[in-house]
């Protein structure tokens, strides 16, 4: 489909672009041009490998198309601080930011959704008048002050929730999946993924209360309603299917957004992802690191508005890209 | 009546008249507003009362947000739970006064969120205009660089950007210029693409408005309202931006805002000590604002765009 290859290459386009401009604010820092990938204290053979492996004495053209090849290869060079390429560190810290991104946006959906349809149905009642307040209010808090007194409540005073991290210090597991499934990880993940889905539930909400308001004055209600069908059967057999479609799109878009706005409550509970991977990265002048964390954000970013254009289209049969043609 | 002076009274009425009744609706909104919106009139009033704190700030404020205090006894006055003395709020761990802290923070905040919402809501509608009145290779161009700035990661690029720039709160205004205009841009677009085509714009064209004059004087008055309901919402975003990015260390040390009091509270273990009257406060007042900010778009949508609501 013309529509697709369309999208696709706009998505690769956009890739192409972040690199770029990355690049040129890298090299273009004040001081050696080394700088963005060799530290004054690796060795000197690493110091020459480094040398190599980028270019970096050749004219800055040849730098560029170089440092694209590696791109493509996931070449990022060395961390500075974890002294281990940078591809290894950040794919370690990325399946924790998966896995916070997903269990939260996944409550956030769930709760949003229905919350959103009751709010509709409920349309002029107290329960609209207190609710819609309520949730603009979620949206405006910021994250990590919702974290920081989740964390103030429910660790520090109630003792429910360990404090930080995602495992206790120590604890081994068989296998990285065993690791995400012992009780250990899921009291780690609790507060951080409340959190977030507390932000994140808004979206879904409002977007669900707009659409089954809009779906039930369409005719197909009305039909229901003659045919004489209960108030909750009509909700959910007819107006939330249709209503829903929109939602799932905003799903995809969550889940780009999300891995970058982690940041901060990556932060906050010190949750080992790959936001707070970015933060201590140029906290600490670690250049290659928050080249590759950075880099990897907006790859999920940019692919993810990229599915969500293809959901737009495959669910919602109006905008289907077959119909341009 | 004669061609010629047909063909410039309506140019000319046109202007004036989608000025005065933008701010014909403004007023007879504002007037009516308790009846028919409370929840826009109970923004515009939480607005008034920061800026009133902002602006008094001096005569507001107990005492210096950063100086360090002492009791009469000559100790350190840390740590002092609130209303103690002459602390409404108490005070830090390092004996500053929160509450005038509180009331600093809300000038910067103001400040930064205003900046930025004024900057980012003035490129996003130059923008708008340029492309959608161009079209053509303008349009592209600009469109393509809309799709590259919304693929780039906001706050991870303001922390990246943190890496290269002096700590400073003018790098959120600098980030929020560079990212977050297409939002705006491309809803004016679309306004535009359609303004363009209308009959006010054809008779201006005709008699022979320069461009510039058509694009400002003629298309740029009928979308300033639209630019003023994303004004309204970039306020909160600039605020609440500020504060992540004074939290994750990456603000200035040298002013108050509620970002580095959260910042300070985090980091001097007030979590877990329970002294929740030193980061609650701060966010309190963040969400007072960008909820104030919602309230105030939400009102503006209504009064002129009454389809996009429902």
């Amino acid at each position: 489909m013309p529509g697709i290859v369309k999208r696709l290459l706009l998505m690769i386009f956009v890739l192409w672009a972040v690199a770029t401009i990355l690049f040129l604010v890298f090299r273009l820092m004040p001081g050696n041009p080394l700088v963005a990938y060799i530290d004054p204290t690796f060795t000197e053979e690493q110091q020459e490998a480094l040398l190599r492996l980028f270019g970096l004495d050749r004219p800055l053209y040849e730098q560029y198309f170089i440092y694209l090849g590696n791109l493509l290869q996931g070449e990022l060079g060395d961390s500075f601080f974890y002294r281990a390429p940078v591809g290894e560190v950040i794919m370690k810290a990325f399946p924790n930011t998966i896995v916070l991104t997903f269990s939260s946006l996944l409550i956030a959906y769930v709760f949003g959704v229905l919350a959103g349809a009751v709010l509709a149905w409920k349309r002029g009642t107290w329960v609209e008048g207190v609710g819609i307040p309520a949730v603009l209010a979620t949206r405006a808090a910021p994250e990590f002050w919702l974290g920081m007194v989740f964390l103030a409540i429910f660790s520090f005073n109630l003792g429910w929730f360990p404090a930080g991290g995602a495992n206790t210090a120590g604890a081994e597991f068989s296998s990285e999946w065993a690791r995400f499934f012992s009780l250990d990880f899921l009291k780690h993940l609790a507060l951080p993924a409340l959190t977030l889905a507390l932000y994140l539930q808004g979206m879904p909400l409002l977007l669900m209360r707009t659409n089954m308001l809009e779906v039930m004055q369409e005719d197909f209600i009305t039909m229901a309603r003659m045919k004489g069908l209960s108030g909750w059967a009509i909700v959910i057999r007819h107006a939330a299917r249709n209503a829903l479609l929109p939602v799932v799109t905003a799903f995809a878009l969550g889940v780009g957004h999300s891995v970058g706005g982690n940041v901060v409550v990556e932060t906050v509970f010190s949750w080992p992802g790959l936001g707070r991977l970015l933060v201590n990265a140029v906290a600490a002048s670690d250049y290659p690191l928050a080249q590759g964390a950075f880099l990897l954000i907006t790859a999920v970013l940019v692919t993810m508005n990229f599915v969500a254009d293809l959901l737009y289209s495959v669910l919602d049969p109006r905008v289907s890209h077959a119909s341009h043609h | 009546m004669p061609a010629t002076t047909s063909a410039h009274t309506p140019v000319a009425a046109n202007r004036r008249s989608s000025l005065n009744r933008f701010a014909s609706s403004l007023v007879e909104h504002v007037v009516g507003l308790p009846k028919r919106d409370p929840f826009a009139l109970a923004g515009l009033v939480i607005y008034l009362v920061f800026l009133l704190v902002a602006l008094l700030a001096d005569v507001l404020a107990t005492h210096p947000p950063l100086e360090i205090l002492f009791t009469e006894q000559g100790a350190l006055a840390a740590s002092i739970p609130p209303f103690t003395g002459d602390h409404i709020l108490g005070t830090t761990n390092l004996g500053r006064d929160i509450y005038s802290q509180l009331i600093y923070g809300t000038r910067s905040a103001l400040i930064i969120g205003v900046t930025a919402a004024v900057i980012v809501v003035a490129i996003g509608t130059l923008i708008g205009l340029l492309s959608g009145y161009f079209g053509g290779l303008v349009d592209t161009i600009l469109m393509r660089s809309a799709d590259i700035a919304l693929g780039i990661p906001f706050l991870p690029f303001v922390v990246v950007l943190a890496a290269f720039l002096e700590p400073s709160m003018w790098n959120v205004v600098l980030a929020m210029a560079l990212l977050l205009w297409p939002t705006t841009g491309r809803v004016i677009r679309s306004q535009v693409l359609s303004l363009r085509e209308r009959m006010f714009v054809e008779a201006a064209r005709v008699t022979g408005s320069s461009t510039p004059r058509i694009i400002f004087l003629h298309i740029a008055p009928n979308i300033l309202p639209l630019s003023f309901v994303y004004g309204s919402i970039a306020i909160g975003w600039a605020i609440l931006t500020e504060a992540s990015i004074s939290f994750l260390g990456f603000g200035s040390s040298d002013t108050v805002s509620w970002g580095y009091m959260l910042q300070d509270a985090y980091l001097s273990q007030a979590l877990s000590r329970g002294w929740f009257y030193w980061f609650i406060p701060p966010g309190i007042c963040i969400i007072l604002v960008v909820v104030a900010g919602f309230f105030i778009s939400r009102g503006f949508e209504e009064v002129f765009f009454p389809k996009l609501r429902e």
